[in-house]
């Protein structure tokens, strides 16, 4: 039997209190934090009840900032200062945007300086904003709002992600997520996500497909449900289509039965004619003709758009969804009568005429039970449950194995890609590649990487130029440089490179190519600290006090139960840190903490590999960990 | 077995062409409940390097071994006779003279637009790799001959770029149909 933990008074958290963990939905349109109480999972409302936050910011004349239903009703009369849609941003370059582009009309966009990477700046009252931030802005509204219902910090967070989000869109996910003051537990797929939710809900097995088209981005996601696993089959989609686009459309419908110039229309009276579209496209839903009310060059003007002639205006955007699907389907290797059902997820999904094309695509009614606003919330909350050590032992375990949405390559001679990892590989994956020097004495190279399917250097998006520097100095040819490109379970990538000859490890330095360096964010959380001085240093050291008393609860739980595994004097060595370690939280000097914590995890690393190997054995013999006293 | 075993071993599973799929997506995924880095979000650093690391090595062989084209290159590598190796590209006579006639039926279709005959070349390219997976499997699993079984893989590996090709080509005629 294993021995009973007692804790050190004043460091571990009261008996069976839960590690409190969110799900947050950071969508194009709207926004939510879900979490899971009593074992359900639940949205959290804020004060006056509402679930959704519009993923709106409008920076005020004083620099600060309103989020949310606030900035939306205030957007008409101050819209160069609002910024709405910020997720279709997200690690995309200023060079990417043209200038006639619907984004650089709407916002006064500033060019980097050469040193700088390529992201897109806001200029706004409060200064220069880039979309990492904003999104920031609604990430810390939704976690203050989850810790003054649940009454405590989070342990962590789970985002979601459109399963189709390249790389640099998803290190500017986690940015935001961290400039918000949160621990990212994982970056999770918003299909599969969903798939979570209604697969749990449902105690479903078979394969199941996910349509998921939001405000900004469409996802389709194939997924094989056995026992408790969520196998991700194939993944695909375009970022770049949603909600928004079927609005636009409405709008145009509009203008055009009007006969009015969209030129004649001043900024006030655009975000006026979004703001109604969006509400027409809603009501055309339920009815079969709407009136849109707009102004236009100042005066008043009636249009009416009937469902019929919507849904021609869009017939295309719904094709390219289409496209997606098939293409997904053969990707898996399965044909649309393999799939047992097709869950659909986000507000777009409403409209009939995408549950008619969903409908005739699969060749069976689509699931329409869980709301499509909240799924994927809800999903997220119950993976951060289980990721922050509340999982209920037993029968609600569940594993969830995604996969790379967009291959990776690296640049060749001639502007071509090389393919390394190729799309809908389960992730965690990992690929290793030898160079060689080209001159004698060389002591860098350059690799650039790409993501795309093309073969085409300039078709597919660039993510990042990694630099290897301290290449020992041998002839040409005959240093052997191994790179590892490693994508981890947030999909994200890294890059490590080793000269095998000499075995010397060459430095690596990333220059991304559109999102925030790392020595980026980190100026950004000082500028954060200096704005709130004593405040955020109270913040660092609860945060090293915190991840202390994490890792010496797990240290203590793992050689309480395989102290076996080491020899005495490895034992009594840990138990040593583990004391220094605790003095050390009990302490205010944060640096102090944080050594400690280094000694510590690094006098563990041999334990967790033997751990691991352990466990590794015991899977394999057929026997789970809790079976084994 | 530990993180350097080869990938039957690491599932468990006997060395050979043949393969129990049940038991290997069974034992991938018990591999991987325990593995996974979902599974050490609270743990230390070390311990979550260990797990990327394990969870990294259990998706690569479980994509090897669930795919018989994949299987058979790696058992031929695992023996010392990588198909892949570029300095191998000797092929019998026979085989390059099917090549060639391949080639042209699918030249020729594509100009004529000839639906009927790119399907015909893919039924045959069918039949063909059949019959090579029948012939490997033999060579691997009954006559141990690593040789023949690698120059077979080369064959078989030639027939599925090539079916690529035939698949693309029937892609554009079906796009130029609609």
């Amino acid at each position: 039997m294993a021995l009973l933990q007692i804790s050190e008074p004043g460091m571990a958290p009261a008996p069976h209190q839960r590690r409190l963990a969110v799900g947050i939905d950071l969508g194009t349109t709207n926004s939510l934090v879900a979490t899971v109480r009593n074992g359900v999972a639940e949205a959290l409302p804020d004060e006056e009840g509402r679930v959704l936050l519009p993923s709106a910011v409008r920076y005020r004349d004083d620099g600060t900032a309103s989020i949310g239903h606030d900035a939306l009703a205030n957007r008409a009369s101050d819209p160069r200062n609002t910024i709405v849609s910020v997720k279709r941003l997200m690690g995309r370059g200023r060079s990417e945007i043209g200038s006639d582009h619907e984004i650089a009309r709407r916002y006064d966009l500033v060019d980097g300086r050469a040193d700088e990477s390529d992201q897109i700046r806001i200029a706004t009252r409060a200064g220069i904003k880039s979309p990492v931030e904003v999104s920031a802005e609604i990430l810390a509204t939704l976690r203050q709002r989850a810790e003054d219902t649940l009454g405590d910090e989070l342990v962590g967070a789970v985002i979601t992600v459109p399963a189709y989000f390249d790389d640099a869109q998803r290190q500017a996910t986690k940015d935001a997520a961290r400039l918000a003051g949160l621990n990212v537990l994982r970056l999770l797929n918003e299909p599969t996500a969903a798939a979570v939710a209604y697969g749990l809900d449902n105690a479903v097995e078979g394969t199941y497909a996910v349509y998921d088209l939001g405000g900004g981005t469409f996802d389709l996601s194939i997924l094989k449900l056995t026992k408790g696993v969520f196998e991700v089959l194939a993944t695909g989609g375009d970022t770049a289509l949603g909600g928004d686009d079927f609005d636009a459309r409405l709008a145009d419908l509009a203008l055009e039965s009007a006969n009015i110039d969209r030129s004649t229309l001043d900024d006030a009276e655009h975000a006026r004619l979004a703001a109604h579209a969006r509400a027409a496209k809603e009501e055309l839903s339920d009815a079969l003709i709407v009136d849109v009310v707009f102004d236009a060059g100042g005066s008043r003007r009636h249009a009416s758009v009937s469902r019929d002639a919507f849904a021609r205006a869009t017939a295309d955007l719904v094709e390219r969804t289409a496209v997606v699907a098939r293409r997904t389907l053969r990707d898996a290797g399965l044909a649309a009568a393999d799939v047992r059902g097709v869950v659909l997820v986000g507000g777009a999904t409403r409209m009939p005429h995408v549950r008619t094309a969903v409908e005739a695509l699969f060749g069976r009614a689509p699931l329409t039970d869980l709301d499509p606003d909240r799924v994927v919330a809800l999903g997220a909350a119950l993976q951060a449950n289980a990721l922050s050590g509340n999982r209920p032992a037993g029968s609600d375990d569940w594993l969830l194995l995604d996969v790379l949405p967009l291959s990776l390559g690296v640049e060749t001679m001639g502007g071509l890609v090389e393919k390394i990892i190729a799309r809908n590989s389960t992730i965690p994956v990992a690929r290793a590649q030898e160079f060689t020097t080209f001159k004698d004495g060389q002591s860098a190279m350059a690799i650039h990487v790409v993501q795309g399917e093309r073969e085409l250097v300039s078709d597919c998006r660039s993510l990042a130029r990694f630099e290897l520097r301290g290449i020992p100095p041998m002839v040409a040819g005959a240093a052997r440089i191994r790179v590892t490109y490693q994508v981890d379970a947030d999909g994200l990538l890294s890059v490590t490179a080793e000269e095998l000859a000499t075995n010397v490890a060459a430095h690596v330095v990333v220059k991304p190519s559109y999102g925030l360096g790392d020595d980026e964010v980190a100026r950004m959380l000082r500028e954060s600290f200096d704005a709130a001085d004593s405040d955020m240093r109270a913040r660092a050291l609860r945060e090293q006090q915190v991840e202390a008393g994490r890792l010496v609860a797990a240290t203590e739980s793992a050689l309480a139960t395989d102290a076996a595994l080491l020899d005495d004097a490895e034992v009594r060595t840990m138990r040593c840190q583990l004391d220094a370690t605790r003095a050390a939280a009990a302490g205010g000097d944060h640096a102090a903490i944080k050594d400690a914590i280094d000694a510590l995890a690094r006098g563990t690393e041999r334990f967790a590999a033997l751990r691991m190997d352990a466990g590794v054995r015991r899977a394999l013999a057929g026997k789970r960990l809790d079976e084994i006293v | 077995m530990d993180i350097h075993s080869d990938h039957f071993t690491l599932f468990g599973l006997p060395i050979g062409f043949a393969i129990d799929r049940h038991a290997l997506d069974r034992a991938y995924r018990a591999l991987q409940s325990e593995v996974h880095p979902d599974r050490f979000v609270s743990a230390g650093a070390a311990e979550q390097r260990r797990a990327m690391q394990w969870a990294t090595k259990a998706n690569e062989a479980y994509r090897v071994l669930r795919d018989p084209l994949q299987r058979a290159i790696y058992l031929c590598a695992l023996e010392g006779d990588d198909p892949k190796d570029e300095r191998r590209t000797d092929m019998p006579q026979d085989f390059l003279m099917a090549q060639l006639e391949w080639r042209e039926t699918l030249d020729a279709a594509r100009d004529a637009k000839d639906r009927d005959a790119l399907e015909g070349l893919r039924t045959e390219l069918d039949a063909r790799r059949a019959a090579l997976v029948a012939e490997v499997h033999d060579a691997i699993d009954r006559d141990d001959d690593v040789a023949k079984a690698s120059a077979l893989v080369r064959q078989w590996l030639f027939v599925e770029r090539f079916g690529e090709d035939v698949h693309a080509a029937l892609d554009r005629d079906a796009a130029s149909v609609a």
